[in-house]
């Protein structure tokens, strides 16, 4: 099994490799678009089908979670962890458990649906292959992350897929608004890393280890009386990780804008897999969050004012995919907050149905852009019912899976959060049954808004007026155009295409469609609970309990209500969402001009434009954080500018004084005068001694006759 | 046969009149014959002491002595003679081309 996923991470790396060298070495020219779809998508495919038979099957069949270290990584040595030496070594490893196999079927599946359907709806696009480059070495990121069995391995594919994030974001480079979407999702995403990082160096500092298995049997044998403090500490910080990843307050603002990437790249990151990092990682270390009350009771407050906030945001926007991504934002709220009243189990749920019928949701959209040539403003939209007629089904059953009406996967999922909620966190629930029926009425009124009524399309702008966003040039967006922020995100996509009617979109986009619609269905089935006819704890829940280790000998016990609570709970979510989706229907549907909505924006003005403007928080994110570093900027240069410069030159001055002039002295009367000196006393010496050499041998003959009698006379005389 | 001591003390006289006869004579033959003076000198004292101790050595190296005279006699001559080649004169003094 090893060996299996070390294959399936390293070909998704390998397609990367392939098609980033073709598109590298090529960089303008036209590339082989067959061998980039087999690349990519056999990689993609292949990735799957190993991860399905290599590792899901036998552990399905063995049940015993699976761990391999293929090599220690980081050797460092030993060092003090808390209050025991601990060998601080972290290895490359992988881990396979019910929450891994999970994430993983949902990562290559969707991922690999997703890339079939982007050989669609990229198919006219410059850079295809580096698109598809891009996204592969998103998968191998994605199943890095999701597959490492410690958090550091975990840490490098969080890190790789915020990389592929930001190249994807910003994949129309030479739009300004793209770049700058990819930039501040970068940035904003590592507020959250550096949250992260920390959290795990306190982990690695309290159990000296980062492994899933040793932190969590550690914590959880000495439980909340020995570890309670530092667990909360630590789970709060990886929290703020999650935060930045997984787009909740205050870290949500990059999300909206990454709409300006290709829309396969919003459904895969911005929906699916990469958002949910931050849900997985909760969950994955729940054991140390259930030790934590307080950073559970965190968590769920930001899920639950996520979830309301975002929805409400929802409700007024007008470009199709900023519709879906305040309703990604507001979903993963759901999750947090899931995870926050300790349902991990229906967090991790929520992810998969979520990615389904999301996923769809996006693709959806995509394909109607494609067939609307580009637009994606939903007042230039309706009436594609009659146009787009599979993508109209398969939008439609996500659109009620995500209302959360029976039997679609979308019920299943948020009734259970909302069960887990109802019993500890009244408010908390309240608020989560107001987003459920929030969302039921802004997913309708979309798909009231692009489906239904007649064809705007033409009437409202003129077809000569909407040219240019057909053809994909001279699109790029002015500056204001950006701060209002809403239709820009795809107007860079340039179809070739341009029909004037709406046409429906080829069978690799619509067939995926069709396949996520149809899991959009029947992929809340695997967790319908025990008074609709399923059992207590859901199949589901059973399947992942193994990864909720019991803490202190104490085994997590799944929520129970009884019968009578749990169907009024039931009535009360369904009652709500079908308020919602009745109240879209009057508004868009049986009134075509829309005049109460129209009526209310009017009356409620200061509402509306708070709503349309999405409570200015990026504009409050300007004036303060980056205004604020701008301040602090110009602050530093001038430091640096008048005070270390003025330093730095003062320093200059006075060595050209001290040491320039000043050596020269020294310089010309030491050391000239040392030496000279040394010159003179040898000449004069010798002027004194040269006399002694007088010539004359006969002199030499006296001295040295002198001398022997002077030696004879001390000897003879003289001696002791 | 005279003591032993009288063999000194003409060695002695010899010497010293070797000696001084090196140090304030001008004519470099003569200078030349001073020195053999004082070789011959120390032949007696060799010869004597030879005798007085009753051992052959020091004859034995009055031999050497003679015949080193013999070598340092021809090689001087030879220079004399390229001196007054060269200069014309066999005055001591008038050769002092290395003084100081």
């Amino acid at each position: 099994m090893a060996e299996a996923l070390l294959l399936v991470v390293l070909l998704p790396a390998l397609g990367a490799l392939i098609n980033g060298t073709r598109a590298f070495t090529n960089p303008h020219g036209p590339k082989n678009k067959t061998v980039t779809n087999a690349v990519a998508l056999g990689a993609t495919a292949l990735s799957a089908i190993v991860a399905t038979i290599g590792a899901v099957i036998p552990f399905v069949r063995s049940g015993t979670p699976f761990e391999h270290a293929y090599y220690t990584w980081i050797p460092a040595g030993i060092g003090h962890a808390g209050n025991f030496i601990a060998s601080f070594a972290v290895d490359f490893a992988f881990r396979i458990d019910p929450l891994s196999c999970t994430m993983l079927m949902i990562v290559t599946w969707v991922g690999f649906l997703i890339h079939v359907y982007a050989t669609g709806y990229m198919s006219h696009e410059k850079g295809y292959t580096r698109f598809f480059t891009y996204l592969n070495l998103f998968m191998f990121m994605m199943l890095l992350l999701v597959l490492g069995a410690n958090y550091i391995v975990m840490f490098v594919g969080w890190e790789g897929v915020g990389l592929c994030s930001y190249l994807l974001i910003g994949f129309y480079y030479d739009k300004n608004f793209a770049a700058d979407a990819g930039k501040k999702a970068f940035i904003t995403n590592r507020i959250g890393d550096f949250g992260f990082i920390l959290g795990i160096f306190l982990m690695f500092n309290t159990f000296g280890s980062a492994t899933y298995s040793k932190v969590f049997a550690l914590a959880a044998t000495g439980g909340a009386a020995q570890y309670g403090g530092i667990a909360t500490a630590i789970c709060l910080l990886l929290f703020v990780g999650a935060c930045g990843k997984s787009a909740q307050l205050p870290l949500y603002v990059w999300l909206p804008d990454a709409m300006a990437g290709p829309t396969p790249v919003s459904a895969l990151i911005h929906a699916a897999t990469m958002v949910t990092a931050g849900v997985y990682m909760v969950v994955r270390s729940n054991v140390l969050f259930r030790m934590a009350p307080d950073a559970m009771l965190v968590v769920a407050i930001v899920g639950a004012l996520t979830a309301i906030f975002a929805a409400s945001i929802g409700l007024a926007q007008n470009d199709i995919k900023k519709v879906l991504a305040y309703s990604t934002v507001s979903q993963l709220g759901y999750m947090f907050l899931a995870a926050g009243v300790g349902a991990f189990t229906a967090a991790i749920f929520h992810v998969m149905t979520h990615a389904f019928f999301k996923a769809c949701l996006f693709l959806g959209a995509g394909s109607v852009i494609h067939g609307c040539g580009g637009e994606q403003d939903m007042r230039k939209m309706g009436g594609l019912r009659k146009y787009m007629p599979r993508t109209h089904w398969t939008m439609l059953v996500a659109t009620i899976a995500i209302a959360g009406i029976p039997p679609l996967a979308g019920f299943f999922s948020k009734d259970e959060i909302l069960a887990n909620a109802y019993p500890h966190h009244f408010p908390i629930w309240i608020l989560g049954v107001v987003t459920a029926g929030l969302t039921a009425f802004y997913m309708f009124r979309l798909y009231f808004m692009t489906f239904h009524g007649s064809y705007r399309g033409a009437e409202v702008e003129g077809i000569e007026e909407s040219e240019p966003a057909h053809g994909g040039h001279n699109l790029i967006p002015d500056r204001r155009h950006l701060l209002d922020g809403d239709e820009h995100s795809d107007k860079a996509h340039g179809h070739h295409t341009h029909a004037h009617d709406p046409h429906e979109s080829p069978w690799s986009m619509t067939g995926v469609l069709a396949i996520l619609a149809v899991l959009s269905i029947v992929g809340g089935w695997v967790g319908i609970p025990a008074v609709l006819g399923g059992s207590h704890p859901t199949a589901f829940q059973r399947w992942l309990s193994p990864v909720l280790l019991p803490i202190g000998g104490e085994a997590y016990e799944f929520h129970e209500a009884s019968v009578a609570l749990e169907w009024t709970l039931m009535l009360i979510s369904v009652a709500v969402a079908a308020f919602g989706i009745f109240l879209a229907w009057r508004f868009y549907k049986r009134d075509p001009l829309w005049s109460t909505p129209k009526r209310f924006a009017e009356t409620f003005a200061p509402v509306h434009r708070l709503l349309e403007n999405k409570y200015f928080v990026d504009e409050l994110y300007n004036a303060t954080v980056v205004g604020g570093t701008l301040a602090l900027s110009r602050a530093m240069w001038w430091f640096d500018r008048w005070i270390v410069d003025g330093i730095v030159n003062a320093v200059r001055h006075l060595t050209v004084v001290l040491f320039g002039h000043g050596s020269w002295i020294f310089d010309r009367y030491i050391v000239d005068g040392a030496v000279n000196g040394v010159g003179w006393s040898a000449r004069g010496g010798s002027m004194m001694f040269r006399r002694v050499q007088s010539g004359f041998v006969q002199n030499y003959a006296l001295i040295m006759g002198g001398g022997v009698v002077l030696v004879a006379v001390v000897y003879l005389f003289m001696k002791p | 046969m005279p003591s032993t001591q009288a063999y000194l003390m003409l060695s002695g006289t010899l010497f010293a009149v070797g000696l001084v006869g090196v140090i304030i004579r001008r004519n470099m033959i003569t200078v030349l014959m001073c020195i053999e003076l004082m070789l011959n000198a120390v032949n007696i004292n060799l010869v004597a002491f030879s005798h007085h101790i009753a051992s052959l050595e020091g004859q034995v190296f009055t031999i050497f002595v003679i015949t080193i005279a013999a070598g340092e006699a021809a090689v001087g001559l030879a220079i004399i003679i390229q001196l007054y080649r060269l200069r014309s004169t066999i005055n001591v003094d008038e050769a002092r081309t290395l003084h100081g």
